[in-house]
Parts: C-alpha cells; sequence; structure tokens
C-alpha cells in the first residue's frame, strides 16, 4: 500500500488536506446535492427581505383568511391574512440563525473543554466530563426548556440555551479524539523537540478534531433547528408576529383541519432544512472518516 | 528436507503457471503480482522473498483464494494443486470446494499472532474448533487432539494454555498456538506468511526450529514468505525473489546465495547486515562500501570512510563523555482492583549507568519489553523518571522541571521508530523540519526555508518537497525526513529508537548510511535503541545489551559481540538468523521459555548488582537477572 505513495513528486499538484477532502467530498453525491440546497437555503435567508413577495409581519389581508394556495399566494394565507410563503422565506433566516450562532457557540466551548479534558486528563478532565455527564442525563429538549424557563423565553436565549445542550456533545467528541491523538507518535516526536503544551495543542492537536467537529456541526445543526422549532411550538421561543417555522406551525393547529396548508407549508420547511444538514453530515463524514478510505 | 530440482512439475504438489493479480477498477487495474510461475514438490519448502509491495502476500492469498475478499482478482493463470482425487485448478475451483480445502489441505500462519487469534475464544476452543469442521469429531475428541497439538508445538504445560485466552499469551506462544492450529488437520501445504516477524530474535529462532521440526515430521510443503535473507537461509530448500510482482529469480537456496544471477538478487544480498561482517574492527562502517565492492576488506583499518573533517583522531584516547546517566530506574505503577489503586509496578528501567561519548555510538540492544525504549524516552525525560541521574552539560536532566528542560531539548533529540506515524500527517514536511527552528527561536520565514532546503539536501531529497505533505513520501523517505528534522537544530545527541526496522532492507541500508555519515561530518553522538544485532555491529562503537530492564552486559562493540560474557548475550547472538544456508544452526532447544515479565510487586524490585569489569571497558553483570 505504502509504495503507491512513492514519489508521485512528478506530478504538479501538491496534495493538501484540503485538496484530498474535496476530491473525496465530490464523490459523495448525496451530500453535494444537501451542500447546494444548504447553500441555496443560506442565499435565500440573506435576500430574504428582498424577495418576499409581501412583508412576513405587517401585510394582511382580511379578505382571504385562511386562503388555500392561489396564483398570488403560493403557499396560501394564514388565519390573520399574512403571507404563508413570505414568512417562511423571512423564518429561514431566523431558524438558520438560531441553528448555527447556538451550534457554533456550543461547538467553540465544547471543543476547548474536550481539548483541555483530553490533554490534561488528571482533575481537570474529571470535573469537565462529570459536568458534561450530568448535562446528558437531561432529554436535550427537556433541559433546554429548563434552561429558557429559568432565563425567560425569546429568541436569543432559546439559541443561548441550545448552545449549552450542544456543548457536553462537543466536549466528549473533542476529547475523545484528543486522547487518541495524543498517544501518536508524531505528538511525542513535537514534544520532544521542545514544543510547549499550548503549541501542541493548538497546531497538532486541535487541526486533527476539526474533521470530527465539523461532521458532528453540520449534523447537530439540524438537530437544533428543530429543538429551535419546537420550543416557539410550545410558545417559548420566539414571540407573534416573529415569523418562526415553529411558532407558525402552532399558530396552524388551530385550523389544521380546514386550512391544513398552513401546517404543511411550516412543516415542510422545517424538514428539507433538517434533512439536508443531516445528508451534508454524512457526506462530509464519508470525505472525512480516515477509516472509511484508506488509499 | 530434502527436495527434488526444481521445475518437475508431474509430481509438483502445487504449480503456480502465469498467475496475474489485480487490484482496483477493472479499466484502470493495479497489477499486483504478473504473470507469476513456480512449483512446490511435497514436502518441499519455498521462500518467497522480497520488499514491500513485491506481490508476496498478494500471491499466498491468491492460493487461498482469499485474494477476493481483500478487493483483488485473479485475472489470469492457473494455481494447480494435486489432491488425493486427482489435480485441480484453485483459480476455478468452487467456493465449496475451497471451503474443504482450506484449512484442512492447505493452512495458513499469518504474520500478526496478536491480531489473528479471536480473543474471545480459549485457545483450546480455537483449534478444537479446526478440527471439528474438518474431521468431524466430537467436542471431546477434538479437544483431546488440540490438547496434543498444543503438546506437538513444544509449548509448555499445555493443558493450562487450552485454557487460555489469547490475551493471557505471549507473542511467541500465540504464535505456536496458531501452528498448532495450521497443522491440526496436518495438510499437505503450509503457508506461513512472514510468522516470525513480530516476534523478538530468539523466539523467532525457537519458532523457526519448530516449523522445521514439525513440517519434517508430517512432510508438509511450506510455502514461506519473507522479507528477511537471514531467515530464508535458515528454513528454505528452493527460494523465489520478486519484486513489483514479478518474479525475479528462482533456484536452489545455495545458488541464490553463493551466485546470485540477477542484479536485484544481489543488492538484496548485499543490504543484508550479517552479524560479523565487522567482526575485526572498532569503528561502523557504511553499507555502501561493501555493497558495491565485495572483495575482501583489509583488515582493521581505523576508519574506512575518508571524509572525516569534524571528528578529528578517532582513537582509542578516552573522550570526555557528553551523556552520563547514573543508576536510572524507570517504573510504571499498574492500577487495579475496585479503587483503582496501585497493585502492581512494571520494573521497566533499573539501575541502568552509561556514558556516551562526543561523536559515539552507543547501542541499546535486547527484546521487547527489556527497557531500552523507555531507557531512551527517559533521557529526552518523555516519561517521568523514578530515581537516578542524568548528566548532561552540567544539568541533571532527571530532576528538571518541563519549563527548565524544554531549551535543553534543542542539544537532545530522538528519531521514531515508524515512520509513518511521526510525522503530523496535517502539516507539510518542510513545516514538521521547521518546527523546531521556530519553537527555539533560531530561524524565521527565509532563512527557516533555506534552513529546510539544506537540511532536505542532506538527508538525500528534493528541497522542492517541502511543500508536500507525509502521505506522499514512502516510508524511507519520511524516515529521512524525520531525520532531517533531528538534525534541524544541530543537536549533541541523538536517540534513534529502532530508526531503520520498519524499513526494507535495500532502503534500511541508506538509511544507516546516512545516519554514519553525519555522524562524521557533525559529530553528534547516537544512542541508537535496536533489537537487531547485525544492525548494531554496523553503527555502534559501544554496546549495551539490556535485559528485564537492566543492563547485562556493555562494552566495546567489538568485545561484547566478538567474546559475549554473558549467557543471555550469547543466546541474544546465537539466535541471529545468519543469511548463509551453508551455516544452519545446530538443533537449538524449541521449548525454552518467553522472556519473563517485568512486572513485579509494588515493592519488590528486581535485585541489581555492580556490573564486573571483564576487560577495557567490558563490563558484566554476575547476579542472577530473571532467568540469566
Amino acid at each position: 500500500m505504502n509504495d503507491r505513495a512513492t514519489l508521485v513528486a512528478d506530478v504538479e499538484v501538491i496534495r493538501t488536506p484540503w485538496n484530498e477532502f474535496w476530491r473525496k467530498f465530490k464523490r459523495q453525491k448525496i451530500g453535494v446535492v444537501a451542500g447546494i440546497f444548504v447553500v441555496v437555503l443560506v442565499a435565500i435567508a440573506i435576500a430574504a427581505p428582498w424577495i418576499a413577495p409581501y412583508d412576513a409581519e405587517n401585510y394582511f389581508d382580511y379578505d382571504q383568511l385562511n386562503a388555500a394556495p392561489s396564483m398570488a399566494h403560493w403557499f396560501g394565507v394564514d388565519a390573520l391574512g399574512r403571507d404563508i410563503l413570505s414568512r417562511i422565506l423571512m423564518g429561514a433566516r431566523i431558524s438558520l440563525a438560531a441553528g448555527f450562532v447556538s451550534v457554533a457557540a456550543g461547538a467553540v466551548v465544547g471543543t476547548l473543554l474536550g481539548l483541555v479534558a483530553g490533554y490534561y486528563e488528571g482533575w481537570a478532565d474529571r470535573i469537565i466530563m462529570r459536568i458534561a455527564d450530568v448535562l446528558f442525563a437531561f432529554p436535550g429538549i427537556l433541559l433546554a426548556i429548563g434552561i429558557v424557563a429559568i432565563l425567560g423565553g425569546g429568541e436569543a436565549n432559546v439559541i443561548v440555551a441550545v448552545a449549552i445542550f450542544s456543548i457536553p456533545t462537543f466536549a466528549r467528541l473533542a476529547r475523545g479524539t484528543t486522547l487518541g491523538l495524543k498517544r501518536l507518535t508524531f505528538v511525542e516526536a513535537v514534544r520532544s523537540i521542545g514544543a510547549t503544551n499550548w503549541t501542541i495543542i493548538s497546531r497538532h492537536i486541535f487541526p486533527g478534531t476539526v474533521p470530527a467537529v465539523i461532521v458532528y456541526f453540520s449534523l447537530r445543526i439540524g438537530t437544533s433547528i428543530i429543538t429551535a422549532a419546537s420550543l416557539s411550538f410550545l410558545g417559548m421561543g420566539a414571540q407573534p408576529p416573529t415569523p418562526e417555522w415553529g411558532a407558525m406551525l402552532d399558530a396552524a393547529r388551530a385550523d389544521m383541519l380546514t386550512a391544513p396548508h398552513e401546517a404543511i407549508f411550516p412543516a415542510l420547511a422545517i424538514f428539507a432544512t433538517v434533512l439536508a444538514f443531516n445528508l451534508l453530515g454524512d457526506g462530509l463524514r464519508d470525505a472525512l472518516d480516515p477509516r472509511l478510505d484508506r488509499r | 528436507m530434502t527436495s527434488p530440482p526444481a521445475s518437475s512439475p508431474p509430481d509438483a504438489l502445487l504449480a503456480i503457471d502465469g498467475l496475474c493479480v489485480e487490484f482496483g477498477a477493472p479499466d484502470d487495474p493495479v497489477v499486483a503480482v504478473r504473470n507469476l510461475g513456480f512449483t512446490i514438490a511435497r514436502g518441499e519448502t519455498v521462500a518467497v522473498v522480497g520488499e514491500s509491495g513485491s506481490g508476496k502476500s498478494v500471491t499466498a492469498l491468491a492460493i487461498m483464494r482469499l485474494v477476493e475478499q481483500g478487493g483483488g482478482r485473479i485475472a489470469r493463470g492457473a494455481i494447480r494443486f494435486a489432491r488425493s482425487g486427482g489435480t485441480i485448478d484453485l483459480v476455478r475451483a468452487p467456493a465449496a470446494t475451497m471451503r474443504a480445502i482450506r484449512g484442512d489441505e492447505i493452512a495458513m500462519i499469518f504474520q500478526e499472532p496478536m491480531t489473528s487469534l479471536n480473543p474471545v475464544m480459549t485457545a483450546g476452543a480455537q483449534i478444537a474448533e479446526s478440527i471439528a469442521l474438518h474431521q468431524r469429531k466430537e467436542r471431546t475428541a477434538a479437544r483431546a487432539e488440540a490438547l496434543r497439538m498444543l503438546e506437538a508445538v513444544r509449548i509448555p504445560d499445555a493443558r493450562a494454555i487450552l485454557d487460555r485466552y489469547p490475551h493471557q499469551l505471549s507473542g511467541g506462544m500465540r504464535q505456536r498456538v496458531m501452528i498448532a492450529m495450521a497443522l491440526s488437520c496436518r495438510p499437505v501445504l503450509l503457508i506461513a506468511d512472514e510468522p516470525t516477524t513480530a516476534l523478538d530474535v530468539t523466539v523467532q529462532a525457537r519458532i523457526l526450529a519448530l516449523i522445521a521440526t514439525l513440517v519434517r515430521e508430517m512432510n508438509t510443503a511450506v510455502l514461506f514468505i519473507t522479507h528477511d535473507m537471514g531467515v530464508v537461509a535458515e528454513v528454505a530448500d528452493r527460494v523465489v525473489v520478486m519484486q513489483g510482482g514479478r518474479k525475479v529469480e528462482e533456484g536452489p537456496v545455495t545458488q541464490i546465495f553463493a551466485a546470485p544471477r540477477e542484479p536485484y538478487t544481489q543488492t538484496l544480498l548485499a543490504a543484508v547486515p550479517k552479524l560479523g561482517a565487522l567482526a575485526g574492527e572498532d569503528v561502523p562502517r557504511k553499507f555502501g562500501v561493501e555493497a558495491t565492492a565485495r572483495a575482501p576488506s583489509p583488515p582493521a583499518s581505523p576508519s574506512p570512510i575518508v571524509l572525516a573533517p569534524a571528528a578529528p583522531a578517532r582513537e582509542d584516547a578516552p573522550r570526555a563523555p557528553i551523556l552520563r546517566v547514573r543508576d536510572l530506574c524507570t517504573r510504571f505503577e499498574v492500577h487495579g482492583g475496585f479503587f483503582g489503586r496501585v497493585q502492581r509496578r512494571v520494573y521497566a528501567v533499573e539501575n541502568v549507568s552509561f556514558d556516551v561519548a562526543a561523536g559515539e555510538t552507543l547501542s541499546l540492544v535486547g527484546e521487547s519489553g527489556c527497557g531500552k525504549t523507555t531507557t531512551g524516552r527517559s533521557i529526552l525525560r518523555l516519561v517521568d523518571v523514578e530515581a537516578g541521574a542524568i548528566e548532561f552539560e552540567g544539568h541533571d536532566l532527571a530532576t528538571l522541571d518541563a519549563g527548565a528542560m524544554r531549551p535543553l531539548r534543542r542539544h537532545l533529540q530522538m528519531i521514531f521508530q515508524d515512520p509513518f506515524a511521526s510525522l503530523d500527517p496535517r502539516v507539510t514536511v518542510g513545516f514538521s523540519i521547521a518546527e523546531p527552528l521556530y519553537i527555539h527561536g533560531v530561524a524565521r520565514g527565509a532563512a527557516a526555508e533555506a534552513r529546510v532546503a539544506d537540511l532536505l539536501r542532506r538527508v538525500g531529497l528534493d528541497p522542492a518537497h517541502a511543500r508536500r505533505y507525509p502521505h506522499e513520501f514512502s516510508g524511507g523517505q519520511r524516515q529521512r525526513i524525520a531525520i532531517a528534522r533531528a538534525l534541524a537544530l544541530e543537536p549533541r545527541v541523538i536517540v534513534a529508537d529502532e530508526a531503520v526496522s520498519a524499513l526494507d532492507v535495500s532502503i534500511r541500508a541508506q538509511v544507516v548510511d546516512l545516519l554514519l555519515d553525519l555522524q562524521h561530518t557533525l559529530g553528534v553522538s547516537y544512542v541508537f535503541i535496536s533489537h537487531d544485532m547485525a544492525i548494531v555491529e554496523r553503527v555502534s562503537h559501544r554496546v549495551a545489551v539490556m535485559y528485564l530492564g537492566q543492563i547485562v552486559e556493555i562494552g566495546p562493540r567489538r568485545a561484547v559481540l566478538g567474546s559475549p560474557q554473558h549467557p543471555y548475550t550469547r543466546q541474544l547472538l546465537a539466535a541471529v538468523p545468519v543469511a548463509d544456508p551453508s551455516r544452519r544452526r545446530a538443533q537449538i532447544e524449541l521449548s525454552s521459555p518467553d522472556i519473563p515479565s517485568p512486572v513485579r510487586g509494588v515493592d519488590d524490585p528486581p535485585p541489581s548488582a555492580p556490573l564486573v569489569e571483564v576487560g577495557p571497558g567490558h563490563f558484566v553483570a554476575r547476579h542472577r537477572v530473571g532467568a540469566f
């Protein structure tokens, strides 16, 4: 096997880790499609105020309450006469922001704690991991509800709640990877040339945890979007008239039988977004996990 | 094992003809074996020898028809196998026939005894399983047969081993269990794929002798796959030399060794270090000198290498030691029980003392678990030292804290065994080499780049490769990169831990030559840790033999290897395979136990006493150490 690598030196391209990743990710057709979908979604969220056909919060068409989809209102109209398509487009901003910001905050804090716990072990490891175990003992949504109950409702607090319950997973993930990397010879080799602990962690161990964190990050965004939507659905997150997908579902409950489109379109939006992030995560894992490609 | 002359197809047990094995996509195949053909007669031992990637293991898997499971396929050719009912072609045999043949008529021993046994089954159950499967015996009968087989492979206390799990057995014992399993159905052909490569040299000698004895008793033919010419000389009747999937040369073992025709075979043989090649000399010598001109070397020439600007007058005059190790002890604690208390202790290094002079190579030799690697790691303080002193430039490294140790690391560097693991795969090799310069603030930017280019050139690589990543290099090239990194700070002492053990023989010779050249030009001292006596003879000025954490013999290389005083040193030297089929060893003890464990009670350190001087600078342990 190792001889295959023998001097591809004449080939011009230098195979950087980034090139390697891209070469493998390109083969993950579903992952690439999901990735494109996510990119489009982000573009829509950014452009929402300009592409939404109506004002999401302040446009009321009192003549067409609960009207089914039509040429004027593609996704129909809700109980207050607002255009559902516009609200879903604007809602993409909230859901993506909630998903991304909360997971990013959780990933940064969790990875740092995991690196420290895994590298130093000892008491730091014990304290960090016991706290993580306690957080793990709560079902995620229950923990989020508890945090929102303490901090009060609202979008910002939902993001904090989801971030906190993402921390232990990232901490465990980073700790596990760190424990594995720490025992490898190249880390010992770097220590033997006199590198400080900080150099070893930041330059040699952290980059090794990045692939796992990226994969989990993308998978976690899906979960977080669901959690944030669930909290809104339960009335603890975004408050009316904010066009949040979970809150829209909640509002649609009353007219579920007479106007099903009010529930179907927000639900579809949540479904498609979460599915896209999960498929993207699977694709990234297949491209980044060295165990799946030994070439 | 007398054999009929080569190429006698009618009475051949196995005849391989025009075999081609490919991997990868059918439209763009990677050809692993190309048009290979040779035969094995009944009771004959054929060695297939080659370096990594030569296709020797793939050939073995093709015979067993296991190559398909590894993603390969037999593209062309025939493997004719003579069964009791007539000759069949294994390439075209149905799966059911192959299942009946595998394990029963053709058995296989793998390289890695750690992973080729099932960890959740007892040794007895695993042997009995194969017996029950092929001979349709009941459980009790199969178990009785398993016991007989364990006794046949000379396992002491076989009845107890029957109920042990693999993790409770040493590597040598596991390989014996594998052999017992392979031979339990009395196969007509045994395929041994590097069966002793992972084992220590004394254990290897016993296992080789055991295989030879058993196949003679059972008249089993053996296909012996190895990279080690010493092992080939030891076991084979005939030799097939492979390179890049092709057969390079084939012939009786004496002819291959005495008069190799092909240049590749000649270089392979020239690169094999032969113990005793430097018998009359005090200083190390490169391979290059000998590989080109095999004329009798002038005896006792003071220095066969001409360039020696940095290291003047390497005479017998005692040079001041640069590194002094005194009564070094390194111990590890074994935690166990419900509360995780210290229950046992590994006495890895016990009262080890030695000096290393400037520009000198001291080799630490011994078998796995003898503490040689731990000694090297203790010197660099990669493990915590229990007691003793490590004096270097007026500091006692054993007592320094991590911060005080850091600036001194400039002068002490290490080369690791596995070149695939010792470089960070996520940074360029240029960065890996430059990193020590950055860390110690020696050079930055363009100056560092120039230094990296210079270092790469010095170890024989293209400076343009600095921007590449480790996975693009072969094992030998990576080890050169590791050496370049170790040299970056111009250290005084380099600890080379099995630095060439993982490399193919021809590359090993190049890297050893490189290390010797660098010692001459830079005057660096090496602590060379190795289990390979022939390499040690090549590189060292002085040798320390370690056993169970203690130095049992230390002295000038010529004295220690030439007139070994300690019984363990003698056993170690006797076990080294001799790459000369005309000098096969006489009978060796087949059942002697493997090396005892250095794990003892918490307050029960092994006894140690001062060494006794038996010659100038030559010291030997006279107290009892382990089995000696």
